[in-house]
């Protein structure tokens, strides 16, 4: 029942009562309406937005946000309205829907956008009406594609390829060229294959020079057995091509009914018919007729180029048109052939002997060509010529428009495709400067809130002010979160930052057995010895991680007493294995080997007591110099072996 | 010039073509027949009727209704019917759609006519408003005489049975093929042989109102469902 007809109910159930005396058996009873609300206005607030309307209208879909109780989480006790923080304008299609009952999408409005409005207030995008669903489905299969598209796209950087069986292989580097060299390798010989066919054909024709006995012979039968033997490579490669792909395909059947093979099939077939049949003078005719076929090869072509591709498939979705197109044309030569006819009857050597004779003369002057091998010679087939003439020029240019707004609709979607490809690049890099941008944000406040608490340690508590003020009250929020993240797995975020050595320079004058001196001393020293260490975790980029850890291998110095193959450590390209470290003691006496929390009773509270997990591991950590069990804050012995236990970070 | 006989023959065809089209174009210009072929375009509805009802507290005077519920049923009403008045499409379109099951467009055309005592084919808001509130707000009396006045379909003031059939059946119809137990087929004649057993007293084949209001008030049934719908709005 639509929503709209729900006013009316009342009169519906008032015209029950034509039923009663009829009726046989008592009436069941009446629903009470429980504590009924008199009609009364609601305000709903859409971002500063004010909208109106009745309680009962809301109530007509209970099962949405508004129609529900749901909405009573939004009601503002001091204004006595319902506030919504989201777009006042696709807000307006939706209380129309309530008091319309027809959902419309307003073609302004972004797909996406439109899609996340009506999840939020709980209509199902289903519902829209016939006069705007068109239009919905058109938008929302082009945002479905380009979200397949990147998705595929992030699949292939992953490089995370499922294993593909021989088959699978085959298929894809015969779809796609670009997957692998031998694909493209294979593509152009065939390509080249084509052009060769193509050619031998045309050439086959041609008069190559005399022969004594004054007649010219074409170069086919001059150089018979080089020609045969051409189209036979040709033919091998074309076959041995259409079986590859027959055994590739994921559903041969499918791919046997498909336009291509049948362009491959008819353009080799010839040619094993030609085998076939013997040189029989009944059937040398049909042979010829087969050779036309050869011709079909040129069609292959349409693998190796898009543009073709488009222009058939604008052909065959113009198909009504084109159909229009002949069947006016049909028409009209009719009419003005059998007017010619008529009125050329009676003129002497008329060349207009027939009807169907003058189909001839009229097609040529309709499409202006005007050959002049037959022209009317008494007046009026002057004058109906003349007719016939102008009009052609009128019935062929109607639906050439219609054809070509096709093709541009078509090659602009294509376009569309190449540019959105294009344009990955830039755009995946543009999401990974974000990303990296919102966590360096985190390591950089950190760094601030480090040096907040040196300083305030310091007790020189007047300067942290000006330094935390930059950060936001959400920032500041969100970065404590990350924050208790990192104190409660014991790891820190690797941060990636030159500046830090010039920060913890100034700390080092303050000697402090504490634990995050050691832990920022450590890191000093790290980046001094390795000044170009860099934080791949902060993205899921694996290429940032590779480049790390071949930079890293460079500069390997090996621990004399480590028991830790190397390897071991920079083989992890995975970024998300994480390592637990604690503490960094600088007496821990053990080797790399042991990657377990080492505790050294005198400085163990000091771990449990530090703040700042600014010891950060970058993957293979050679460290410079052994571990010596040595406390104190010389930074430059004890600090690397710290640093060797961190292990790996995960990007948030 | 026509130094063949033919060349004159194409030539008076082509004047023949020419003298025909002429005499149409003339005859069309006079507007003896109409060449043009779009013909809907000319049946323009001029005039869209919009009526207006009269004012709320006339209304309200005239009724049952407090003005608040006068108010809604405007609104829902107006948001059917735009111009102010339904017809018996829309009639029939909008009591279908209370029944999807079924076919519910006789007994909305029997409704209609109960609804337009003026027989004019269209249901202005006042006499929606007051039909319903005889029936939602009315007596006793008043609701069995408008029902009475729905049975008789030809408005003379009996009932026969061939009418109470033609009821009998829309209200079967409204229920739909799909029903359990499945509607026999001399199950409405049955419901009308009991019908006029009820009512008719003097057996005379036919009901009157004040047959049909006696017999009603007898049966307890009837009158507790009259009163079913008495908290409707």
């Amino acid at each position: 029942m639509a929503a709209g007809v729900a006013a009316w109910l009342p009169f519906a159930r008032a015209a029950a009562i034509g039923w009663m005396p009829v009726a046989n058996c008592p009436m069941p009873l009446a629903p009470t309406e429980k504590n009924k609300r008199q009609d009364e206005l609601i305000i709903l607030n859409v971002s500063g937005r004010r909208f109106q309307t009745w309680r009962t209208t809301l109530e007509r879909y209970p099962d949405t946000l508004l129609g529900s109780t749901e909405k009573e989480f939004f009601f503002n006790e001091d204004t006595k309205e319902y506030f919504f923080d989201r777009d006042p304008e696709v807000f307006r299609c939706i209380l129309n829907f309530y008091r319309t009952g027809k959902l419309h999408y307003p073609r302004y409005e972004c797909i996406s956008a439109y899609d996340e409005e009506l999840a939020f207030y709980g209509i199902l995008p289903e519902i829209i009406g016939d006069c705007c669903y068109e239009e919905y489905k058109d938008r929302k299969r082009e945002n479905a594609e380009r979200l397949m598209d990147d998705n595929d796209s992030e699949n292939n950087q992953e490089g995370s390829m499922p294993s593909l069986n021989l088959r699978q292989t085959m298929w894809r580097a015969f779809e796609n060229p670009h997957t692998s060299t031998l694909a493209l390798v294979f593509y152009y010989v065939t390509g080249f294959f084509i052009a060769v066919s193509v050619i031998t054909n045309v050439v086959e024709t041609v008069p190559c020079g005399t022969v004594p006995g004054n007649k010219e012979l074409p170069c086919g039968e001059r150089y018979a057995v080089a020609f045969f033997c051409l189209d036979t490579a040709c033919v091998m490669i074309f076959t041995v091509e259409y079986l590859m792909r027959l055994f590739a395909a994921p559903s041969r059947y499918r791919f046997m009914r498909s336009v291509m093979s049948i362009i491959d099939v008819v353009a080799i077939m010839p040619y094993y018919i030609g085998l076939v049949m013997t040189n029989n003078e009944d059937v040398s005719g049909a042979f010829v007729t087969l050779r036309v076929f050869r011709v079909f090869r040129i069609f292959k072509f349409s693998r190796h180029s898009q543009g073709l591709r488009i222009l058939g498939y604008t052909l065959k979705s113009c198909a009504s048109e084109l159909g229009f197109l002949l069947f006016s044309l049909t028409m009209a030569i009719i009419i003005f052939a059998t007017v010619m006819f008529y009125a050329e009857k009676g003129s002497s050597a008329s060349k207009f002997t027939s009807i169907p004779a003058s189909f001839w003369y009229t097609i040529v002057t309709m499409t202006t060509l005007g050959y002049g091998d037959m022209v009317p010679k008494t007046i009026a087939g002057k004058i109906f010529g003349s007719i016939c003439s102008l009009s052609g020029v009128l019935v062929i240019a109607l639906p050439v428009p219609v054809i070509v707004s096709n093709f541009s609709r078509i090659y602009h979607q294509n376009q569309r495709a190449d540019k959105r490809r294009a344009q990955k690049k830039a755009r995946l890099a543009r999401i990974r400067v974000a990303k990296t941008g919102s966590s360096s944000a985190y390591l950089h406040s950190k760094r601030n809130g480090l040096l907040n608490a040196a300083l305030e340690l310091t007790g020189s508590s007047d300067d942290e002010q000006h330094i935390s003020k930059s950060t936001s009250l959400i920032e500041s929020q969100h970065h404590h979160l990350l924050h208790c993240l990192e104190k409660t797995t014991g790891l820190s975020y690797l941060v990636d930052d030159p500046l830090l050595s010039v920060r913890t320079s100034t700390i080092k004058n303050h000697e402090f057995i504490d634990e995050q001196l050691f832990e920022q001393n450590c890191m000093d020293n790290s980046m001094q010895n390795y000044p170009s260490t860099r934080s791949p975790s902060l993205s899921s980029n694996n290429g940032g991680s590779t480049s790390c850890c071949s930079r890293r291998n460079k500069k390997t110095t090996h621990l004399p007493n480590s028991n830790v193959p190397a390897t071991r450590l920079r083989s992890m390209q995975e970024l998300s294995t994480i390592h637990i470290q604690c503490s960094e003691q600088p007496s821990l006496t053990t080797s790399r080997s042991s990657l377990n929390m080492k505790s050294d009773d005198g400085l163990r509270p000091n771990c449990k007591t530090s703040h700042l997990t600014t010891a950060i591991i970058t993957i293979p950590t050679p460290p410079a110099l052994t571990p010596e069990g040595e406390s104190g804050p010389h930074p430059t012995t004890n600090i690397s072996t710290t640093c060797s236990n961190i292990v790996k970070v995960s990007a948030l | 010039m026509f130094t063949l006989q033919s060349e004159s023959e194409g030539l008076q065809t082509l004047g023949i073509v020419v003298v025909v089209c002429s005499s149409l174009k003339l005859l069309h210009y006079l507007g003896l027949i109409d060449l043009s072929y779009d013909k809907i375009e000319d049946e323009l509805e001029l005039t869209t009727v919009c009526y207006r009802p009269e004012g709320l507290e006339q209304l309200e005077a005239q009724t049952n209704f407090t003005k608040r519920e006068l108010q809604v049923l405007y609104r829902g009403f107006k948001n059917e019917c735009p111009s102010g008045v339904v017809n018996e499409e829309t009639f029939k379109q909008i009591y279908a759609q209370f029944f999807p099951h079924g076919d519910a467009s006789m007994y909305a055309h029997y409704l209609f006519n109960a609804f337009d005592t003026a027989q004019t084919g269209s249901v202005k808001f006042e006499g929606f408003v007051m039909a319903l509130s005889t029936l939602l707000r009315g007596t006793v009396h008043e609701k069995l005489r408008w029902t009475f006045n729905l049975y008789d379909i030809n408005k003379d003031g009996y009932i026969n049975k061939e009418e109470m059939m033609d009821i009998v059946k829309a209200i079967y119809d409204m229920m739909g093929k799909y029903t359990y137990p499945v509607l026999k087929q001399d199950a409405p004649r049955l419901h009308v042989e009991v019908f006029f057993q009820k009512m008719d007293k003097n057996k005379d084949g036919v009901v009157t109102l004040d047959e049909f209001i006696e017999s009603c008030q007898e049966d307890d049934n009837i009158m507790r469902s009259l009163q079913l719908f008495e908290n409707v709005m």
